[in-house]
């Protein structure tokens, strides 16, 4: 009662009471139950399941191309964020509305057809294949599935970061003599920068966990085009009860992590565009 | 045509200053570069679902969603999206009421274990479930005991969904809520409203828009969720079998076309979503003052 200060609205108890209760019943009880099957697995075995080589390969594939894919979507983000913001061109609304489409589209269904125009025959796969480059069931195919994924997460967060761009001080800028490259370098680029990174580590966060788009394009090679969330399940269906929960710590551990790191910087990102 | 104002320098109208516009040239290289990046990664793949779809034709396409299987998985997905989704609208609006209306300690750390799950990879969220409630897991023993089956079946698929997409109508209702502030609330129960139709005629009619926003996108994600659910399901063909589970059975089947058939349909609803979607900001940015 005492939280309440000075509020005649009711219905504290009520939506607390069942937020909490929700919360615990869904959400925490669960990830509770992991960590209590964690403690009980001996550490031995957790070291020797999280430092076999092929669960190392499958976690230098997830994190390094879900790196690849974010610097991918940084770049190329911050080009269509840009061109959707200061240009007008037909089709303008459309692309906007599109952009979120990985946000709406099941991964699987992404899966399927990212897999059926990136392989050998397929529409964009056979123009790679001419040039010596199979995309499909590689490496490769695993990037261009999270790049998917990550794609809407830097296009919005720089989105309106430029849009609330005060253009007065590229006009004095200029009126001193910047040319347009050095305008963008050095005052819209830092001025960007907070949400690039954190759009960025939105693309990466999401991508690291990734299963479904990626599981048809990747060919779940072991050692080679098998990534971290797979190998869960590969040890889930072996009954490796033990193997697939060290492995998801490792993943939760990052999870939390990103998490953090997310925190910080949407608070550098608001610090900076108050100032 | 927008008003000049709101277009202003940035369409390179002749008056603005040359300056701060690029040269036509680098102008559509720059659009080109970023349409043929969405193409490569958005466009292209959305096309070819539709194409793959009907390459058999109409009459394949229509047998392909109408087959006993894709009835069912269609049905079981509605039925999980149906409990699911209201369950999470009643949790979202809870949770937002809670963390506006309220001061309390510990808010932020609330706030971010409503986000939590949207951080955790999906598998990792079905696994949780099956450490909980699988033959091996916490309370397997006794749920076997008393013949309970909550893995591979509708309970644990159903459990799944909702953590996966517990966050979104909290998420988009907190900050709206949060802007809007308690003043109108506060007036209403200082002449005589109780907590119900304070709730029902002052505050829904004012976020109902961001409501059905975030109803709209959980649904989307009930309706399409799949890491979580497929290591919760157990695959059992027409009885387990979600709408984008079947899509998978189908594509290791070889059957490529039924596939992206019954994929046509959940491709269908993403696209409902972002029209949906559009046409909320558009009403909530044209009735913002």
């Amino acid at each position: 009662m005492a939280l309440r200060r000075h509020r005649p609205v009711p219905g504290f108890s009520l939506t607390m009471g069942f937020t909490l209760t929700y919360l615990s019943l869904i959400v925490l009880l669960p990830l509770a139950g992991m960590v209590v099957k964690t403690a009980g697995l001996s550490w031995g075995e957790f070291a020797r399941t999280i430092t076999d080589p092929r669960v190392i390969a499958s976690y230098r594939l997830s994190f390094g191309a879900s790196f690849v894919g974010a610097l991918v979507n940084a770049v190329f983000g911050l080009l269509v964020a840009w061109v959707l913001v200061r240009y007008r061109f037909p089709g303008r609304k459309l692309v906007d509305v599109l952009v979120d489409l990985p946000f709406a589209l099941p991964t699987a269904v992404a899966g399927i057809s990212l897999t059926t125009i990136y392989s050998e025959n397929g529409w964009i796969g056979r123009w790679l294949q001419l040039a010596g480059i199979r995309a499909a069931f590689t490496p490769l195919g695993v990037v261009i599935a999270l790049t998917f994924v990550g794609l809407p997460f830097v296009v919005r967060t720089v989105q309106p970061v430029l849009e609330d761009l005060d253009l007065e001080v590229e006009e004095a800028a200029s009126s001193l003599g910047a040319g347009r490259w050095q305008v963008f370098r050095r005052i819209l680029l830092p001025a960007v920068l907070p949400s690039l990174v954190t759009g960025s580590t939105l693309a990466f966060a999401r991508a690291v966990g990734e299963y479904g788009s990626v599981v048809f394009i990747s060919g779940n090679m072991p050692m080679r085009t098998e990534i971290a969330p797979l190998l869960i399940i590969t040890k889930l269906e072996q009954y490796d009860y033990a193997g697939a929960t060290a492995i998801a710590v490792v993943m939760l551990a990052a999870s939390f992590v990103l998490l953090l790191a997310i925190n910080g910087l949407q608070q550098w990102s608001r610090r900076s565009t108050w100032a | 045509m927008e008003p000049a104002e709101h277009v202003g320098v940035k369409a390179g109208r002749p008056s603005a200053p040359r300056a701060l516009s690029e040269h036509p040239a680098v102008r559509w290289t720059l659009i080109g570069a970023a349409l043929a990046f969405l193409s490569l990664f958005l466009f292209v793949p959305l096309a070819a679902v539709f194409v793959n779809a009907f390459q058999k034709g109409a009459a394949a396409y229509v047998q392909s969603i109408s087959e006993p299987d894709a009835r069912a998985a269609i049905r079981l997905t509605l039925l999980i999206a149906g409990i699911a989704v209201p369950l999470n609208m009643v949790f979202g609006l809870a949770a937002a009421w809670a963390i506006t209306k309220f001061e309390f300690a510990g808010k932020n750390v609330l706030i971010t274990l409503i986000d939590l799950p949207f951080s955790v990879s999906p598998v990792v969220s079905g696994l949780i479930y099956v450490l909980l409630f699988g033959l091996q897991g916490l309370l397997g023993p006794w749920l076997k005991e008393h013949d309970v089956k909550i893995i591979f079946a509708l309970p644990g698929m159903l459990l799944a969904t909702i953590f996966v997409t517990c966050p979104f109508v909290a998420r988009e209702l907190i900050p709206l809520m949060q802007a809007q502030g308690s003043e109108e609330e506060e007036a209403a129960v200082t002449l005589g409203a109780n907590g119900w139709q304070t709730f029902r005629r002052v505050s829904l009619p004012k976020i109902r828009w961001g409501l059905l926003y975030g109803v709209v996108l959980c649904n989307a994600r009930a309706m399409g969720e799949f890491g979580a659910v497929s290591v919760v399901s157990g695959h059992i063909r027409g009885l387990t079998t979600t709408i984008p589970l079947y899509v998978e059975i189908l594509y290791n089947e070889y059957q490529f076309a039924a596939s992206f058939a019954v994929a046509s349909l959940l491709t269908f609803l993403a696209v409902a979503t972002l029209v949906v979607k559009s046409l909320i900001e558009w009403r909530t940015e044209s009735s913002a003052p």
